[in-house]
Formats: C-alpha cells, structure tokens, sequence
C-alpha cells in the first residue's frame, strides 16, 4: 500500500517528467544557419519562436541542411567539410563526423538511407550511412581531362540516385545506388564551360546546371534513355558583356511556377522565364540587382526573389502569371535566404547583418514577427523532406 | 588585430580613407561567398598568407580592382578603392581578417 505523501511524490514526478519530454511533432520545425559562429538555431514556425541553439558545427559559411524522412534529423553540411546529424527534438548534435577538406552541399536518397556530399577538396561526392554517418562510398570526379574536379549542384533524384555537376571538367554525373553501395555512374562530358550549380525539377524529372563560364544552361531528361545533355537557352546574354558578379546564383529552392521555371540571369538584373515543356525563353524579367534565390510560393503563385551584393537590401516578388515585379520592398542589411512555409502563408527572411530573421506574411507583406540570430544565413524547414531535389 | 590596426595606420597615412572594420567585414561576409568565411577556399582559391606568398601586394590589390578574366573573380573596381585593395592584399598577406 503506497502512503498518501507518496502518492503525491509520485504523481509530481510524474508531472515532471511529462514536462521534460512532451510529445511534439516535427513537422512545423525548422533549422537556421548562423554561420559566422558554427551554430543552428532550432526554429519553431508556429509559435515563431526560437526552441534552441546548437553550437560546435565548425565552419557554416556557405552550409545547407537536408532532413530525414522522419523530419527529426537535419544532417548539416559545412564548408570546412564537417557533416552535422542534428536532432530538433533534444536540440543537440547527434553524430558528427569531418569527411573532406572543403564541402559545399548535400542531398538525401529517397529512400533516406544515404546523405551524399558534394566536395570542393578533394572534389567529388563522398555518401554516408543516414543512420551511422559510416562513409558507404567515395566517388572522385576526375573528368575526361584526367583531373580531379570540384563537384557542385549535387541533388536526389528517384530511383536511390544522386545527380550533380563537374565544376572544372564541364560535366554532369548521375550516380544511381539502387543496386547497392557501388553506384553505377552515367558521365555526360562536355557539358559547358564552369557549371556553377544545379537542381531538379520539383517532380524529379529534369535536371539543369547553369553555367558560368559561358551564357547557356545544360537540361538533362533523367527520364531520356540514354541520359543526354541538351544546351539550352544558348547566348542567352545576347554577346553584351555581363556584369560582374560578386554573389553567385543559386538554383536551390528555384522558382518552378506553373509550367515555367524562373532562373536568374548570371551577371544581369534579370531572372529569366523558361516554359517546363519547350524549355525555350519565353519572357525575361528586369530585377532590382542581380538575382541569388528565385524561390517560388509553394502554390507557385508568386516568386520572392533576393540580390547579390551589393544590391542585397531588397526583395522582388514577382507575380508568376503576369511575370512582372508586383512588389519591391527593403527587407534590411544583407538578406541572405528566403524560406516559405509548407504551404506558402508565411515567408521567413534571414537579414545577416541585422542579426535576425524576419517573419512576412507571404499574401499581405506585414512584418509579423522578429527572431534575434546571429548572423543568419540559411533556412530550411522539415518540410523539405517531402520534396524531391532538396 | 594588433597586425590588422598597424596596417590600418600605414594605409590611412597614405592618403584615402580606409575603414579597416568595414573592409574586414566585407573580406570575411561577401569576400567569403567563394572563398570561404574563414577564408582557407571555397568555389574560389584559398586566401591564407601561405597561399599567397607568390603575389605581392601590388599583384593581389590588380587582382582585387580588375578580376581573373575567365574565372568567376569580379573586378571590385566600382566598389572599392585603389587604397582600400591595397589594404586588403597587405592584410592578406599578413594573415590577417580571418
């Protein structure tokens, strides 16, 4: 028989513990990058709250996160080749592991059992076990000119495979692991001079690099046999000279909206409107500076569109029928990235040199909340899980 | 810093106005997109001191004002000045703004 004070000592303690892990779902979660300190802040969309800080992750300039198909964990890419397994739920590091010298990105299978990452040094594309982190295969990009080459655009694509671009050799890889962890690998050579990065469409099927060294984007229809690379919009800069370029672009989170696609114009004030099927030109849209992030709504309704420096105050957003700039306004010093919510109410904002992230309603533009981090570049949010090519 | 500050002197005795805390963030935030925040090299080549003991300070601020034609390095010419690339290159090559 348990004594009345005992009871009451058990039932608080049972309180207590209720409180210390209470049931939550993932699935309104997000992570932010504060990349000049090696932390992620732990973002809650509905409550538009930070939940936590996670510190130790090296070198964030330039990092990006993908999620498992849980949602609980980012695995969190760093430049100075650290590879980062965070847990939202318990807001601390799960595994960690140093795979490279110099990385620039990664991507998850579909089936989420492999993160692959995308190397500047040594180049190529090194793939991890999701669970362990245990290295399951190295792949060196060394291209038809016999050298090692860095590797950019690296992205999912069905069928357990992996996609991505040769930036110094001007080639395409397409690496498929659904025989095992030896991949076979498609190489489409000679490509175009300096891809810079790539992306799949949101249904999987088409992948694009852009280039730098030349004006022209490469389209490879993964679901073509054989696999084969077409240029398309060639001389799209029309022989004027561009300008110079102190942001690269970026085809992450890229605008597919409707049946067109919005992709900046490398060195232009302009983002051009590609159609899904022709993949011709069909319109170009004059920008307030140089396009980094065209990301569309996810409804596709409209695209929110930033700029390299030093025109990086600004926000375009573009409406995708008319494809004309409906509203341009200052988001504050540097906005970095621009992330939607699941279903395109809210738009978050990271203003790096504001130190903070700015909550928008993305039908209103009201300001409706402020959260305080430091140096923020990258948001990501779990529902990128879901989606094919991020 | 104590490096950093000594040749904020030299080059504000030069002539031009130079705000080392403005050109240290800069190297470090837009310098940084290609070459890394810490700065050991990205899509761009490594700026470490030992990385760059084969250009002079005059090589390096070219470099900086006028671009690598056919790489993605732009020429910073409309952005900064002749004093303010030359205060980078020696403040680079002294292994510093990291």
């Amino acid at each position: 028989m348990i004594s009345r004070l005992g009871l009451i000592a058990f039932c608080a303690a049972l309180v207590a513990s209720a409180d210390a892990t209470e049931l939550r779902g993932t699935g309104d979660l997000g992570i932010v990058v504060e990349r000049a300190s090696g932390s992620l802040l732990i973002v809650d969309t509905s409550s538009r709250a930070a939940l936590g800080r996670v510190e130790g992750l090296g070198d964030l300039s330039h990092a990006s996160a993908v999620f498992s198909r849980d949602q609980r964990f980012a695995y969190v890419f760093g430049r100075d080749g650290g590879l980062t397994k965070v847990d939202l739920l318990t807001t601390s590091i799960a595994k960690r592991v140093m795979q490279a010298g110099n990385a620039v990105g990664g991507a998850i299978s579909d089936d989420g059992m492999l993160v692959a990452v995308s190397n500047y040094e040594p180049g190529g594309v090194r793939v991890f076990d999701a669970k362990t982190l245990a290295q399951v295969a190295d792949i060196p990009a060394i291209g038809a000119d016999g050298k090692p080459s860095k590797t950019v655009g690296l992205v999912d694509v069905p069928g357990r495979r992996f996609a991505y671009a040769l930036y110094d050799a001007g080639e395409i890889w397409i690496a498929d692991f659904s025989q095992g962890a030896n991949a076979v690998v498609t190489r489409l050579t000679g490509v175009g001079k300096l891809p810079y990065d790539g992306n799949v469409t949101p249904d999987g099927r088409h992948y694009l690099a852009g280039l730098f060294g030349e004006d022209g984007v490469v389209h490879v229809d993964l679901w073509g046999e054989p696999l084969r690379a077409v240029r398309i919009l060639d001389k799209y800069g029309r022989g004027e000279e561009p300008l110079p370029v102190y942001k690269m672009p970026h085809l992450e989170g890229w605008a597919a909206a409707g049946d067109r696609l919005l992709i900046p114009a490398v060195g232009r004030h302009e983002l051009l409107a590609v159609d899904l099927r022709s993949f011709k030109e069909v319109d170009r849209i004059a920008t307030h500076g140089q396009p980094v992030f065209a990301v569309a709504r996810p409804d596709g309704r409209y695209t929110w569109v930033n700029f390299a420096h030093p025109r990086n105050d600004t926000i375009d957003v573009v409406d995708n029928v008319t494809l004309q700039v409906v509203r341009r306004f200052k988001a504050g010093p540097a906005v970095l990235h621009m992330e939607f919510t699941p279903r395109g109410h809210e738009t978050w904002v990271s203003v790096r040199d504001a130190d903070r992230v700015d909550v928008y309603d993305a039908a209103t533009f009201a300001r409706k909340a402020e959260i305080e981090a430091r140096k923020p570049s990258g948001i990501l949010f779990t529902a990128r899980a879901t989606r094919i090519g991020q | 810093m104590a490096v950093a500050l000594a040749l904020a002197g030299r080059a504000a005795t030069a002539g031009d106005a130079v705000d080392p805390a403005r050109l240290t963030d800069l190297v470090r935030q837009d310098c940084g997109s290609c070459h890394g925040l810490t700065l050991r090299g990205g899509l761009g080549k490594p700026l470490t001191a030992d990385r760059l003991t084969q250009w002079d300070r005059d090589q390096l601020a070219h470099i900086i004002l006028d671009g690598v034609p056919g790489t993605p390095m732009p020429p910073w010419r409309p952005l900064l000045s002749e004093s303010e690339a030359r205060w980078i290159a020696d403040a680079l090559k002294a292994g510093g703004l990291r």
